[in-house]
């Protein structure tokens, strides 16, 4: 689902109706680039100790990993996606799309310090507002935020959430305790307070495990294994009863796929009509709750034999849960078209664009 | 010119039990014309659901006898004792021993209840002599039974009983025992 896919067809041919692209990113270049949005003690104590900047985003996408960036749009001399320019050249334009919804992972939660994470966080915002979302009204994006501390989070939320270019607040997919715990409210209240997605996305804190019960041994490993993460979150958030507390909170997952959801979802149903007692808050069935409250990208699709693809679009359940996305700029085996062809007609708009424009309030 | 032995009469009502031999709390399962019905006690009152979950058949009234847990959010828990629920053994769902209903389903899935009478002995014994009601097996059997007209029988109903017909609570006819059923009225009647 790149532009790659254009040189056989076009966009228009392809798809005639409107497109929004829910996951696009931002790679920040270097710790430099956020100095000019950096309070100058965080600038010297970098410079001090000669700190390159958080390690998150090269684990998360090593930096020369095939995954991390499809071919086409690794610059010669730059990191990809750092500029606008280059954004606007591999996705915007040829995709034609109405609005696309940035998310720039810098690995804040590298960080354990309780005041520059949340410093730092806020110059990642300010950068995103200034280079990314001033210069392209096409651009939304979520803020980002020190997901470690949720009284800081939540702080950051309240500075930045109500600019009408942030539409999600990106919360990394590992931490170091799941997110559906009360110790995570004040996050959830922030994000409903001022009406903005939750956003898992693939990433977060170092120190864990990338699964539940171990690290595993290579890349291609930890990356294939990462559904379990969301999954784990996911699950966490509707049986601590996240949604019943906030019955307003939208979450997006991003880059964690679909094709698993109505297995987990069938898994989480059995379960909670027997052991329903145990958490009276959840009131109603645990994959009605997802379908009510959690939306994903299609990117990565992960898509199976084109018969089996169909079904378990069937299984969903309902048109409303899958967006469209490239996760520009990483790379991604599945066809897009392919996707578009299997699913039936009454979603195509709604995966194509409406559903995002819905979700984000676009 | 049949020579099998005659079905048993298909009766709309059977005595199950003495009430005070049916300890608080407790529980039996009785046998009517082979439906398995389950009938419980519990705080005094009377209430029959047949042995058969309507989620995969398993045997309901083996499991455990529970209070409703309600919630309000996160963290708030309440127990509504005034609906005890019966959860499958199989896989513990849920339903009122009422009104069968089931708890996480309940438009769509539904135990069957039976209504449960407590009716003193002579009202028992007249029913018994017209062949009104059955008995079943066990010790309240129609050939050995004595019922006796001070006792308090639970009844069961096999067919629905407009609501509010039937008393289901144990001492209501003692109560007022005096009033209705004069001693030398006492005497043992033999089905």
């Amino acid at each position: 689902m790149t532009t790659a896919l254009l040189t056989n067809t076009t966009r228009s041919t392809f798809w005639t109706g409107s497109v929004i692209d829910c996951d696009v990113h931002a790679n920040i270049p270097s710790i430099e680039t956020l100095f000019p949005y950096l309070d100058p003690i965080w600038v010297e104590g970098t410079k001090e100790r000669g700190w390159r900047g958080p390690s998150g985003p090269r684990l998360s996408y090593p930096p020369g990993a095939a995954t991390t960036t499809r071919d086409e749009w690794r610059p010669a001399d730059q990191m990809p996606a750092s500029q606008l320019s280059m954004l606007q050249k591999d996705i915007l334009d040829p995709w034609q799309v109405d609005r696309a919804v940035l998310n720039c992972y810098y690995g804040i939660d590298s960080l354990r310090h309780p005041d520059w994470a949340p410093a730092l966080a806020s110059a990642v915002n300010d950068w995103i507002i200034a280079e990314w979302l001033d210069k392209d009204p096409r651009l939304a994006a979520s803020l980002v935020i020190p997901a470690r501390d949720p009284i800081a989070a939540a702080a950051e939320i309240d500075r930045v959430g109500s600019h009408p270019g942030f539409v999600q607040v990106m919360l990394p997919v590992r931490s170091e305790r799941l997110y559906g715990q009360r110790i995570f409210y004040p996050i959830f209240e922030a994000a409903t307070r001022n009406d903005l997605v939750v956003g898992l996305q693939w990433g977060g804190t170092t120190e864990d495990a990338p699964s539940p019960t171990g690290y595993a041994s290579w890349y291609a490993e930890e990356y294939a294994a990462e559904t379990q993460v969301y999954l784990a979150q996911l699950t966490s958030m509707v049986f601590e009863g996240t949604f019943q507390k906030f019955p307003t909170l939208r979450v997006a997952v991003l880059e964690g796929g679909f094709t698993w959801v109505p297995m987990w979802g069938w898994s989480m149903n059995k379960k909670w009509k027997g052991l329903r007692r145990e958490t009276p808050w959840v009131d109603r069935l645990p994959l009605d709750i997802i379908r009510d409250h959690v939306r994903f990208s299609v990117a990565p699709a992960n898509l199976g034999p084109r018969e089996h693809s169909q079904r378990i679009i069937d299984w969903l359940g309902s048109d409303d849960l899958l967006m469209f996305a490239t996760d520009y700029p990483h790379r991604h085996d599945d066809q897009i078209d392919e996707l578009l062809e299997i699913i039936p007609e009454s979603m195509r708009a709604k995966l194509m664009s409406e559903t995002a424009r819905d979700w984000y309030r676009l | 010119m049949n020579q099998d032995t005659p079905r048993a009469k298909r009766h709309q009502k059977y005595v199950v039990g003495r009430v005070d031999e049916f300890p608080e709390s407790g529980r039996m399962i009785v046998d009517i014309r082979g439906r398995e019905v389950g009938i419980f006690r519990i705080r005094n009152r009377f209430y029959a659901v047949l042995n058969r979950c309507p989620h995969l058949g398993g045997p309901l009234v083996k499991g455990q006898l529970v209070n409703a847990v309600t919630s309000t959010g996160p963290g708030n828990m309440e127990l509504d004792t005034s609906k005890d629920l019966i959860a499958c053994p199989w896989h513990n769902w849920e339903f009122d021993i009422k009104t069968g209903q089931s708890f996480w389903n309940p438009k769509h899935l539904k135990a069957r209840p039976f209504a449960v009478g407590v009716e003193v002995g002579n009202e028992v014994a007249e029913q018994i002599e017209t062949g009104a009601v059955g008995m079943v097996e066990g010790p309240y059997r129609a050939e050995t039974v004595q019922v006796a007209v001070e006792s308090e029988y639970i009844v069961l109903f096999m067919v629905p009983q407009a609501p509010g017909t039937v008393q289901n609570t144990a001492g209501t006819h003692r109560a007022c025992e005096s009033f209705t059923h004069a001693p030398e009225e006492k005497e043992e009647v033999t089905s």
